[in-house]
């Protein structure tokens, strides 16, 4: 019985072609990967193979023929028997004489039929389910407060949950026997050995890998990058392998990885080690991103991302390892993520940030207050998912708001804020939105420059003034 | 020479010495590619002969399926490759040795028994796709079978294998990671970067080059300043074979040899199975980079394929067994393509899900 040569699509943009030559004649015998024809497009020639075996029937399309359309009919063939006819060249549909299989193929059954008129319906997004987001765990009363440093907060949230689980290790340079180049990791190794404090090579590409390929694998790593700075060599293990897996088979692959270190300005280190990457990993669905300001969130959400079967990015500020801040004293204080928190309530203006931004936020506060401007400040504490209630809520109430950033004003988390509230909550502004950030620069070297580059709280104040009106 | 270098001393303090002598646990006996090819049953020959044959089948229906615009994007076939996974996977354990490869990825699959409609329905954009349509052709997964993908980034499988390597001695589970990468990968740093660690810690993990001399349309010589890839871990002290990979025989023998060096805890070690696709690098390739002849001297006398065959022969199996099984594999590969074309597409909503695990 005879089948169908169709014209082969030999891209997906491809709509038709020249038939430049044909390599077969009429009642030649063929089988599967003998070329049939050269076919020319705008692109490049291309051979076109048999997929079965069979006799060339009729040439239907003569060579030099242009603008042969996809998919339509250049020849027939005979199949090997009678009941072997379907598939016997690469051209050839499952459907016999069908018209339109071309690139666009018209379903001849019932259900492709449904799902073409389901796919033009538009793709509502799902309204976001009311999750409510737990709130901070209550600290019962009388809980003891101690003052730890952010350093040792982490160092007790990692920690705590290897001891709970097995699966957790710690990965990087200089983890283990230097006891951390920032010494968050210090005395890790004497309690859990080195199977589990593991000194890597200078080599973040490969370990970032290593990590998200072990964590595919069952495991619970915490991959410390030296600083976050470092990471760029290991940015597509961190986005297409971690971030994207999850997506990518249909929610069978898991990747639990917390990537984590020190993001954002040092100090005197100049460009190529102070920057504020919080803006390129909250741009990327499938992570999760962590910025905390102060040692109990630290240690609350370092907890919750390692127990978290999703891959995190945990940015912490080396400015603020050495800072002590009171810490609850419980046996298990994990906070939620994607929840921001009131630092400091008022009613005149909002601040919003995140890091080493909030202790800017909190000093300007402090000068405004004494100026009986009350200010609101709000640290995010996580970038991806974004807590915007918490932030236009603040908003309702003092309809004026300013966000404070360490890093660049250019597609900042300022800029993500701006949006937001502009899309969302437009008729509570009473000023425009205005963003504090670092200077658009590379970090300088030359401590007046560098200064004069970052944040600081004057330049809140000057910011609340305008936006307060006075 | 040999340069003093410093000795394994994670953990031990103690032995830090810049002056102390070569590492002790260097390999000094050398794996050795197996003379003899793998002394295969007769049961084992046709299930090498069915597994090849049903790959190649699969592809060609693939390539006519694109053909037809109704799979799209990038789709690399795997056909002239079969003898290189059927005769490496036919060696592991499945559910404890993990795998890991690129993009061109349907004939692993295939070779773990996957079944084929999940695998064309996945090339077609399908909600019955093994990723739910959501990955496409260099985006599959099996963690059941632990199949780790299905990865569309040069080389990034090697640092992932390397980690799946590590998860495999960090629960001391017995499992070996097998990594497949091509000879354009092997240029890639991070493999490099991996070697290194994959030593340090010995790691089980075997490093399969799948060389089939073109990375795209640039070819081994062109590309690679040592183009004998069975040395690329010598810097690092992993020891590597040459291996015919169109061979399925000497694919299976030499993987026997490294899975001994590897679960006797030597380390990894590295295969380049010298191999040869007969299509272009995905769909769309001009192929304009290499003679029709030379296709088609590799078809005519290497074909993997056909070199089973012989050994069918020899074996006593009938012309009728292996057309029978031929017939077999026809139908099956048709119904895969049937069932990818007339499954439905993923429902709407599934464009939000799987983006994260938790819900924050």
């Amino acid at each position: 019985m005879a089948v169908e040569i169709k014209m082969p699509a030999l891209s997906p943009t491809m709509e038709e072609g020249t038939l430049a030559k044909w390599l077969v004649k009429e009642g030649d015998e063929v089988k599967s990967g003998d070329l049939l024809a050269e076919i020319e497009t705008d692109k490049a020639t291309m051979e076109f193979e048999a997929v079965d075996e069979g006799v060339i029937g009729k040439i239907l399309v003569p060579e030099g023929s242009e603008n042969v359309k996809v998919g339509a009919v250049i020849a027939t063939m005979a199949g090997e028997g009678a009941g072997d006819g379907a598939g016997a060249a690469a051209g050839n549909g499952a459907g016999e004489g069908g018209e339109a299989e071309a690139a666009a193929p018209a379903p001849a059954a019932e259900a492709p039929a449904a799902v073409a008129a389901k796919a033009e319906a538009p793709l509502a997004k799902p309204a976001p389910a009311e999750v409510k987001i737990a709130a901070d765990p209550a600290i019962p009363e009388g809980t003891e407060f101690t003052k730890l440093t952010v350093r040792e907060a982490l160092r007790d949230a990692m920690a705590e949950e290897m001891r709970k689980d097995e699966r957790v290790f710690v990965m990087g340079e200089e983890v283990a026997e230097y006891q951390g180049a920032y010494k968050v990791t210090q005395g890790l190794l004497q309690e859990f050995g080195d199977k589990r404090v593991i000194d890597t090579p200078i080599t973040e590409h490969g370990f970032a890998g290593v990590g998200a390929g072990a964590a595919m694998g069952g495991l619970r790593p915490v991959i410390e990058f030296m600083t976050f700075n470092f990471a760029m060599q290991a940015i597509d293990q961190i986005i297409n392998s971690a971030a994207k897996t999850n997506y990518m088979s249909g929610g069978q692959m898991r990747c639990p990885i917390v990537f984590r270190g020190p993001n954002g300005a040092a100090s005197r280190v100049a460009a190529q080690h102070s920057q504020n990457y919080g803006p390129w990993y909250a741009a990327v669905p499938g992570l999760i991103v962590i910025s905390p300001y102060d040692a109990a969130d630290a240690k609350g959400l370092l907890k919750a991302a390692i127990r978290s079967t999703d891959p995190v990015v945990f940015l912490e500020n080396e400015l603020l390892y050495g800072r002590s801040f009171d810490v609850p004293v419980l046996d298990d204080y994990v906070l939620p993520i994607g929840k921001a928190r009131i630092m400091r309530e008022g009613k005149d203006v909002t601040l919003v940030s995140y890091s080493i931004g909030v202790g800017v936020a909190l000093d300007a506060a402090e000068q405004l207050a004494a100026d009986g401007v009350e200010a609101e400040v709000i640290d995010l504490r996580t970038l991806r998912p974004l807590d915007t209630a918490t932030v236009l809520e603040s908003l309702r109430k003092t309809n004026r708001l300013v966000v404070v950033e360490e890093g660049w004003p250019v597609c900042s988390i300022a800029s993500e804020i701006a949006a937001v509230v502009m899309e969302q909550g437009f008729d509570d502004l009473d000023a425009p939105v205005l963003r504090v950030t670092n200077e658009d620069v590379p970090l300088p070297y030359a401590a007046n420059l560098e200064k004069a580059a970052l944040v600081d709280a004057a330049k809140v104040v000057a910011a609340v003034r305008k936006v307060c009106y006075r | 020479m040999v340069k003093p270098a410093t000795p394994r001393t994670r953990g031990k303090s103690s032995a830090r010495s810049a002056a102390a002598p070569a590492r002790p646990d260097h390999n000094e006996a050398k794996p050795v590619l197996p003379t003899k090819d793998y002394d295969a049953s007769k049961d084992e020959l046709l299930e090498f002969y069915r597994q090849m044959t049903l790959i190649r089948r699969f592809e060609e229906k693939a390539g006519q399926l694109y053909g037809l615009g109704l799979i799209g994007g990038f789709c690399h076939l795997y056909i002239g490759q079969e003898a290189v996974a059927v005769g490496i996977q036919s060696a592991l354990t499945p559910g404890k040795d993990s795998v890991i490869t690129g993009y061109r990825d349907h004939g692993h699959m295939l070779a773990y028994g996957i079944d084929p409609k999940l695998i064309m329905a996945e090339l077609t954009g399908r909600a019955a796709g093994i990723s739910k349509g959501k990955g496409g052709s260099m985006h599959m997964f099996s963690v059941e079978h632990k199949f780790y993908g299905g990865h569309g980034i040069v080389g990034a499988q090697v640092s992932l294998g390397t980690g799946l390597g590590f998860a495999h001695k960090y629960n001391n589970d017995g499992g070996v990671c097998v990594a497949y990468f091509g000879d354009g990968a092997s240029n890639q740093g991070q493999v490099y970067e991996s070697f290194n660690m994959a030593e340090l810690w010995k790691l089980p993990i075997i490093y399969v080059i799948e060389n089939n001399q073109y990375a795209m349309g640039t070819s081994v010589n062109r590309s690679s300043a040592e183009d004998q890839l069975f040395r690329r871990g010598e810097s690092f002290r992993i020891p590597g074979l040459q291996v015919n990979g169109m061979d399925v025989l000497a694919v299976r023998a030499a993987t026997e040899e490294a899975l001994k060096w590897v679960k006797s805890g030597k380390g990894p070690i590295l295969l380049e199975m010298k191999t040869y696709r007969y299509r272009g690098h995905s769909m769309s390739d001009p192929a304009k980079y290499r003679s029709r002849e030379e296709v088609q001297e590799m078809r005519e006398k290497s074909d993997p394929i056909e070199g089973i065959r012989k050994h069918l022969e020899a074996a006593g199996i009938s012309a009728d067994e292996i057309k029978a099984i031929d017939q077999d594999i026809r139908k099956i590969v048709n119904e895969s393509a049937d069932f990818a074309e007339t499954s439905p597409e993923p429902e709407g909503a599934e464009l939000y899900t799987d983006v994260l695990v938790e819900q924050y």
